[in-house]
């Protein structure tokens, strides 16, 4: 039943991406260009509709559907998040996609983003292989 | 209504859906929400043989591939049912920068002259898709987390480390976009 409502929500964030253009590589251009308000309206109302939606929702409620306290373990800071990350962007930049937009693209029927998400998984390898002698 | 349908989304719908992701992840399953994990837990069922990190019990996250396969779902939906049309309101600024480093003008999501089966295998091809794709995959586990997990749902949970990985995000982002492209095309 919980697997029914990831798949739900999974299929409005699809759609949701889809439709304002957030899986365009022409809008990631303008984001990283400052060329328009759109990406940063996205991700800063999404940021303030998040945490004002937790910060209520631990006021009113204690518990998830299935029973567990509602905390979510802090994701403690490794050096990894920005050396990581500053990979991850020039991926971002190049692709126009990030790995959500992956996704929804080869539904939409972007076929070459199957071969960006092949390249992706050995990406993920090779870092599972590197992993103990890199920086974290 | 249908005029709304057919039209992009505006940026104060979109973001507050995508925003809503955090609270119904935790309210459903108590899961942290974030998109890139989904590509570790595929190589960790994939690999016959596993470094250290592919090797955990995956069906503990398949909420994670439930929720990806929705996102396939949704962009299926979406441009079968609902598409947005050929004609895409980018800044006119953004149109000139990309004219100027040789691509065509806007149309769809992608430039169709490089993200095509028949273009990926073309310099610009490899680097955008192959390499961009590879840079996605390493880059986003390596920083343990990706626009959703970092941008969206750390910053959202007020962690300062999200912060650092979403300004660094940008760093790579910038210097693509305005070093790399102008010195490769």
């Amino acid at each position: 039943m919980r697997n029914v409502l990831y798949t739900l929500l999974g299929t409005a964030f699809g759609i949701t991406l889809y439709k304002a253009e957030i899986i365009s590589w022409y809008r990631i251009q303008e984001m990283f260009r400052f060329h328009s308000f759109h990406m940063y309206g996205v991700l800063f109302s999404a940021v303030a509709v998040g945490a004002l939606s937790v910060a209520m929702m631990k006021a009113v409620l204690a518990r998830s559907a299935d029973g567990r306290s509602l905390t979510i373990a802090k994701r403690p800071f490794q050096h990894g998040m920005w050396i990581g990350g500053f990979v991850f962007g020039m991926g971002w930049a190049l692709t126009g996609a990030c790995p959500g937009p992956l996704w929804v693209h080869v539904g939409a029927g972007t076929s070459v983003m199957l071969i960006a998400i092949a390249s992706a998984l050995v990406g993920v390898v090779v870092y599972a292989i590197l992993q103990p002698r890199l920086p974290h | 209504m249908s005029e709304s349908l057919y039209s992009p989304w505006p940026w104060y719908i979109a973001g507050p859906m995508v925003g809503l992701m955090v609270p119904l992840m935790i309210l459903v399953g108590n899961r942290r929400w974030g998109v890139s994990s989904s590509f570790r837990h595929v190589c960790a069922i994939a690999l016959p043989r596993r470094p250290a990190y592919l090797r955990y019990d995956w069906k503990q996250e398949s909420w994670s591939l439930f929720f990806v396969g929705g996102a396939v779902i949704g962009g299926f939906l979406a441009a079968h049912f609902f598409p947005n049309g050929e004609v895409s309101s980018i800044a006119p600024r953004t149109r000139n920068a990309i004219a100027a480093l040789g691509f065509d003008a806007p149309r769809g999501l992608v430039p169709a002259e490089v993200f095509s089966l028949a273009h990926v295998w073309s310099a610009r091809g490899l680097l955008m898709v192959v390499i961009g794709g590879f840079l996605v995959g390493f880059g986003s586990r390596y920083a343990n987390g990706c626009t959703s997990g970092h941008a969206v749902t750390g910053l959202a949970l007020l962690e300062w480390p999200a912060l650092v990985a979403t300004l660094s995000f940008f760093a790579g982002g910038l210097l693509v976009t305005h070093v790399v492209y102008p010195l490769l095309f």
